[in-house]
């Protein structure tokens, strides 16, 4: 199958800004299914509100796009009741992380095989640049004309305390290491967190003066190292890339199987 | 046979009902006084194949809900005052996407943290307007562990006749009180599953597009359609559209397919109605007290009578008006401050002939305490 | 493996933003926006098939369609 089976090309051109990384996680999320050969009927996306979650419109899967930051609670019920389906959950940082935070942990926490991917541009887009639990301090935005005095999640760190057995990072410039790691989490049964910077270059970049898309990239590109690289070991100011946790640990709808077992043979 | 006589709480009434309706999933968060219905569904769920989560928190629930019915499944969630507040705009989402749920209130006193141990019929208002926007909603309730079972069953076919949430609004002292449930024969009470597209795979489908008779047949994520749910108004695939006329077409649709149904969805019970000058309407555990405190003054020859109501959004206001039409008074019994009193005060001929008696203080309201209001309404003194 | 040899940039002019990612970024400086900012193939003998531009763009609006002819 070519990428583009995969899209409902009757709404292109897509509404995401000229330069919007979003589109480019929608490509290497795609190339990832392409890659892997999964049949559209098994996949469901279910996303939330804002930019990020306008993704699931446009893939020819089973798609929900629902209420602001309770992507994953939606998608747990989907999953749950059907495992054998494929779940897809791209949210925003602000929809995965403010308003969906309690939804993220929990997920995480029962290790249930969703993949939830990150789409962080650090900033409220679709109300147009509201500061976000990602942009982190000394940032611009519209309801921080002064500067931004919150901290930021580590997305990365946050998904290991939480318990999520698969998380990773990348960035919209590296496309070729995207789809490996979407290809990855999408494989890996559990709970799978990928973060993906990507960028707005309308909001954010204009606003905190990181210049146009290429220019965003190439930040993406100079401020950010692979995990276990000498550049990142000898400069640790430089964001980590990578796998950062891959491991087995007991997923929930195979647990709630055992459940239903244990429970059916009690009444019998 | 025996074993199909239970003594049981309400709570555990609805729990029988759903399961005998088909539930095949319930998402829940511990709140009282609706927790033993949590409890008892992680029990017997898994039992039958069935799934049971507890989620973080309500919103959740209600979304987990929503979820697991577009896979194909009949689904429950249950919680109280507090909760459903927090469900509401989950409940809106299966409103606008049209996703057959059900949602039990087991009413507990607000606002806010409120009195959760003691009884309250304070949410009617909420469940018909909990939610923003235009919009329709089915609630129904019940007096009786008889009666909840069957209007639970009725709750899960109405849900998947009108592709819609239905709310049960119970109460606390009907979801803890215990009494005797005679579990009917399976086929006793008809069922309705899951109406199923029968559209061939690599046909177009639509999910909105009603038929005919008004119904429109699902078809289940993971199946060979693919097609969008969202919260966005909609085509008749379910992509988003701000089209005018799309707008206005799907709000209509949305409050039409329930409103225009009131007479099939109306759900009420007479008791000793027939020639009764002094009517009361009630719902709920109050129309214990009521159908009491009738059933006395008939055996003093007093002509009362009781109008239970079993359905209360949409209103039944044709039934109401009806049946008030020869009433010399009209009593509505009811533990808030008047909720179902300003509903049939609209709808009857001579409102001025409706009056409230109510309690709000946590405690069930008796047959005395409707007497003294009976008594001055009639102008027999305090 | 044989080395990759390119049959044409396939680019959807309806879809291309104009944000300049795929030109930027071309390790043979392949493409370039013209007047009405969509992105052209002006080197196209310059392209070592390495799909970037593919796989970066914003808007699915480019694809490298590889010569398969001769191989």
């Amino acid at each position: 199958m070519a990428i583009k089976d995969y899209l409902r090309e009757r709404f292109f051109p897509h509404m995401w800004c000229p330069g919007c990384g979003h589109g480019t996680v929608l490509n290497t999320l795609l190339r990832a299914v392409e890659d892997l050969g999964l049949n559209k009927n098994d996949i469901v996306m279910t996303s939330g509100i804002g930019c990020s979650a306008r993704i699931s419109g446009y893939v020819d899967f089973h798609s929900l796009h629902t209420i602001h930051g309770r992507a994953l609670a939606f998608a747990t019920g989907v999953k749950l009741s059907r495992p054998e389906l494929t779940l897809l959950v791209p949210m925003g940082d602000g929809d995965a992380l403010a308003i969906g935070g309690n939804h993220f942990i929990h997920a995480a926490r029962r290790n249930i095989d969703i993949t939830a991917i990150v789409m962080n541009n650090r900033i409220y887009g679709m109300t147009g640049g509201q500061y976000s639990p990602l942009s982190g301090p000394g940032k611009k935005a519209t309801t921080a004309p002064y500067k931004t005095i919150d901290n930021q999640f580590d997305v990365v760190e946050l998904s290991k305390a939480a318990g999520a057995s698969f998380v990773a990072r990348t960035t919209t410039y590296h496309v070729q290491e995207a789809i490996e790691i979407f290809k990855k989490a999408i494989t890996h049964k559990g709970f799978s967190v990928v973060e993906i910077l990507t960028q707005c270059p309308t909001h954010y970049g204009r606003k905190n003066k990181e210049g146009d898309a290429v220019n965003m990239l190439e930040i993406y590109r100079d401020t950010t190292a692979k995990v276990g690289s000498k550049a990142l070991t000898e400069n640790p100011a430089l964001l980590g890339r990578g796998i950062f946790v891959d491991k087995d640990t007991p997923e929930y709808c195979e647990e709630y199987e055992k459940i239903i077992q244990l429970a059916m043979r009690e009444v019998a | 046979m025996n074993e199909q006589i239970k003594f049981i709480q309400g709570n555990e009434a609805c729990v029988e009902g759903a399961l005998y309706a088909g539930l095949e999933f319930f998402a829940g968060y511990p709140i009282t006084p609706s927790t033993e219905i949590a409890e008892l569904l992680s029990q017997l769920l898994p039992q039958k194949g069935g799934k049971f989560i507890q989620m973080e928190d309500e919103i959740a629930s209600m979304c987990a809900i929503i979820g697991a019915s577009l896979t194909g499944h009949k689904v429950m969630t249950a919680t109280s005052g507090p909760g459903f507040s927090l469900k509401q705009e989950a409940i809106g989402y299966a409103c606008m996407a049209e996703i057959p749920c059900v949602i039990v209130n087991v009413q507990r006193g607000g606002p806010s943290t409120g009195n959760p141990t003691h009884v309250s019929q304070g949410d009617v208002n909420q469940a018909r307007w909990g939610t923003h926007g235009d919009h329709a909603i089915i609630a129904l309730t019940a007096s009786n562990h008889q009666d909840v079972f069957a209007i639970t069953v009725d709750a899960f076919n109405l849900a998947e006749t009108y592709r819609t949430p239905v709310v049960l609004l119970f109460d606390e002292v009907v979801g803890h009180m215990r009494e005797k449930l005679v579990v009917p024969e399976k086929g006793e009470i008809a069922i309705v599953d899951r109406l199923r597209t029968s559209v061939g795979k690599g046909v177009d489908y639509h999910p909105y597009l009603p038929r005919e008779d008004g119904r429109l047949p699902m078809s289940d994520f993971g199946g060979d359609h693919r097609y969008n749910v969202t919260g966005l108004f909609h085509d008749m695939w379910g992509f988003p559209s701000n089209d005018p006329k799309v707008v206005k077409d799907l709000l209509h649709h949305l409050v039409d397919k329930i409103e225009t149904n009131v007479n099939i969805i109306s759900r009420y019970k007479e008791h000793y109605l027939e020639d009764a000058e002094y009517i009361m309407i009630s719902y709920g555990s109050s129309a214990r007290s009521a159908i009491h405190m009738a059933r006395h003054r008939r055996e003093k020859g007093e002509k009362i009578g009781v109008l239970e109501l079993q359905s209360l959004w949409p209103f039944p206001e044709a039934v109401v008006r009806e049946k008030c039409a020869g009433a010399k008074a009209v009593i509505v019994v009811e533990m808030n401050m008047g909720q179902v009193m300003r509903q049939v005060k609209a709808c009857v001929d001579r409102p001025e002939t409706v009056f409230l008696a109510n309690r709000i203080d946590g405690k069930l309201i008796t047959p005395t305490n409707i007497k003294g209001i009976l008594r001055v309404i009639q102008g027999r003194g305090v | 493996m044989a080395k990759k040899k390119l049959k044409e940039h396939r680019i959807n002019r309806d879809w291309c933003k104009g944000c300049g990612i795929c030109v930027k970024f071309c390790p043979g400086k392949v493409l370039e926006l013209d007047a009405m900012e969509k992105v052209v193939a002006v080197r196209p003998k310059d392209c070592i098939c390495c799909k970037l531009c593919e796989l970066r763009c914003p808007d699915l609006a480019i694809e490298i369609v590889e010569d398969e002819g001769d191989e």
